[in-house]
């Protein structure tokens, strides 16, 4: 699904964000990624959808390289991820049912399925009844389901999540870890940057972990941090 | 779009003014051609001849001037005849001939004409400097003012044209760049989301294309009514000069001017679309 070969990312002024990174995810896991601020999380989720190119390095994604790929066939890599942000990145002046449509609207959806695929989504997310409420109307919790609507909404293969808890208390962290887990186990690939250390420990899933740009662990049924 | 309205405003209000000055001035050039054409029978060359000239010379100096560049006709108008339209043009009372006592002192002549009225000029003077021409007259440097005054119309118009034409872009660019901002939020998830670039940017370019035609629209709106205001008032006032006023060339013009416009929207939302919505 995702293969990274001896990825480093430089960025001016000598910051090293990445330096050699190999790893390979496969279709239908999730995994977490954590490390202290700095590490590179954010860094390896850019260039996983092409926000950023790597400065060395191969990335591929379903078998493609990514790196080498045209600026026009970005657009068609990207409707194969849905990606969530911490800050939840909601339009402020459209509803959610809105925010969950713009995302098909943007791909060149028609109507009907429109009005037939977000409602789907926003059961799935547990927003039956906030479909018609702006985002200020929404907990922290019920605007980040929104997000996570949204980035399912085109079916995506691949889900990123960068610190999608990082605004929010723990029982609503599992809120939204218990969304991401169910979508997980409906055959989406899901990969979450985070630095909660009592959900990662919990859930013993694969834990890939980086420090100043390198990966020092990757365990499957890990903790947040060395088993001591 | 309504957040910045007096820059909406200005970038189409630029976009007019420009557009008003090319048409302003493309109105006068048509016009000036227009009258040139249509005067050009009072735009012919009169050649007085030397007194005394023998026949030879009155039919070589016909030919001189027929060899000239531009000119299609040269007719001999004879003493005789030209004394007898004075008399027909003084009417029937007068008593011209008894008073000259028998004598004729009007000279022979050539009326000259030319192929294109602007040859008038140089053509006057290239026949001035033959042997056996006494004097030449036309138009009274009419045509020679028109030529001139058209030349300026046209350096002139299309400096300030020009000037506001790029104003018109650089405030375009301006305010799509203003929208792009107000909407940023909208453009990065929209890329998120998989957005292709042609899909991100038409909004962007068809609000330059709606400034832009907008402008020119309303250029052509003012241009109407006043280029008809004026010709109704010119032809009240002065019934023989002649204006263009064929709906066909007034509409050929407004579409040029209507793609001129929509061709500035385009430039300057291009600008800015190209410079500030890299994926
Ligand atoms: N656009 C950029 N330009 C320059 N340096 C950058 C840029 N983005 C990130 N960096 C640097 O790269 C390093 C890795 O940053 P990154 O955002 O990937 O860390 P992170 O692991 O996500 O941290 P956090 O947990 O705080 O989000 C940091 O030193 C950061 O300052
Ligand atoms: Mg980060």
């Amino acid at each position: 699904m995702i293969q990274l070969y001896n990825v480093s990312k430089f960025y001016p002024k000598g910051i090293k964000a990445l330096s050699g990174v190999t790893l390979q995810i496969e279709k239908g896991e999730f995994v977490f990624i954590v490390g202290p601020s700095g590490a590179g999380k954010s860094t390896l989720i850019k260039l996983i959808f092409r926000e950023e190119l790597p400065t060395k390095g191969q990335i591929y994604i379903k078998g493609r390289s990514i790196v080498r790929m045209k600026p026009r066939e970005v657009p068609y890599l990207r409707r194969q991820i849905g990606i969530v942000f911490q800050d939840f990145r909601l339009l402020p002046d459209r509803t959610v049912f809105e925010n969950v449509a713009f995302a098909m609207q943007v791909v060149g959806a028609g109507r009907a399925e429109i009005k037939r695929r977000v409602p789907e989504v926003l059961r799935l997310a547990g927003l039956t009844d906030r479909t018609q409420m702006y985002p200020r109307q929404l907990s922290g919790g019920e605007q980040q389901r929104v997000a996570i609507a949204r980035a399912l909404v085109n079916k995506p293969v691949l889900l990123i999540a960068d610190e999608p808890t990082g605004n929010l208390d723990l029982d609503t962290s599992w809120e939204i870890i218990n969304c991401l887990q169910e979508i997980n186990q409906r055959g989406t690939t899901v990969l979450i940057a985070t630095h909660a250390r009592e959900i990662v420990d919990t859930l013993r899933q694969r834990v890939i972990a980086l420090d100043r740009g390198k990966v020092v662990r990757d365990e499957y049924r890990g903790a947040y941090a060395h088993a001591t | 779009m309504r957040r910045n309205g007096w820059l909406n405003f200005a970038a189409a209000g630029t976009t007019a003014v420009s557009l008003f000055v090319l048409g302003i001035s493309i109105l006068l050039i048509v016009n000036a051609n227009y009258i040139a054409k249509t005067v050009e029978s009072n735009v012919e060359i009169m050649v007085y001849l030397e007194e005394g000239l023998k026949d030879e010379g009155v039919e070589a100096l016909r030919m001189q001037i027929m060899r000239l560049p531009g000119v299609k006709e040269a007719r001999f108008i004879s003493k005789e005849e030209a004394l007898a339209s004075l008399e027909r043009q003084m009417g029937k009372g007068s008593q011209l001939r008894e008073s000259l006592g028998g004598t004729n002192p009007l000279p022979d002549a050539y009326k000259v004409r030319t192929v294109e009225p602007r040859q008038v000029v140089s053509t006057a003077a290239a026949i001035n400097r033959l042997a056996g021409v006494e004097k030449v007259r036309y138009g009274q440097g009419v045509v020679e003012k028109l030529f001139r005054l058209t030349y300026w119309v046209r350096a002139v118009s299309f400096g300030v044209m020009g000037f506001f034409g790029l104003c018109a872009v650089f405030l375009i660019a301006t305010t799509i760049r203003l929208t792009m901002y107000a909407r940023r939020r909208e453009i990065s998830i929209m890329k998120y989301v998989g957005a292709t670039d042609w899909f991100v940017r038409w909004p962007f370019l068809l609000e330059g294309i709606i400034l832009g035609g907008g402008g020119a629209l309303a250029a052509i709106g003012v241009l109407y009514f006043s280029y008809s205001f004026l010709a109704a008032k010119i032809q009240a006032a002065l019934a023989f000069f002649p204006l263009v006023n064929e709906r066909s060339v007034l509409l050929q013009l407004f579409e040029g001017l209507l793609t001129a416009g929509v061709g500035l929207g385009v430039i300057g939302s291009y600008i800015s679309v190209h410079r500030y919505l890299r994926v």
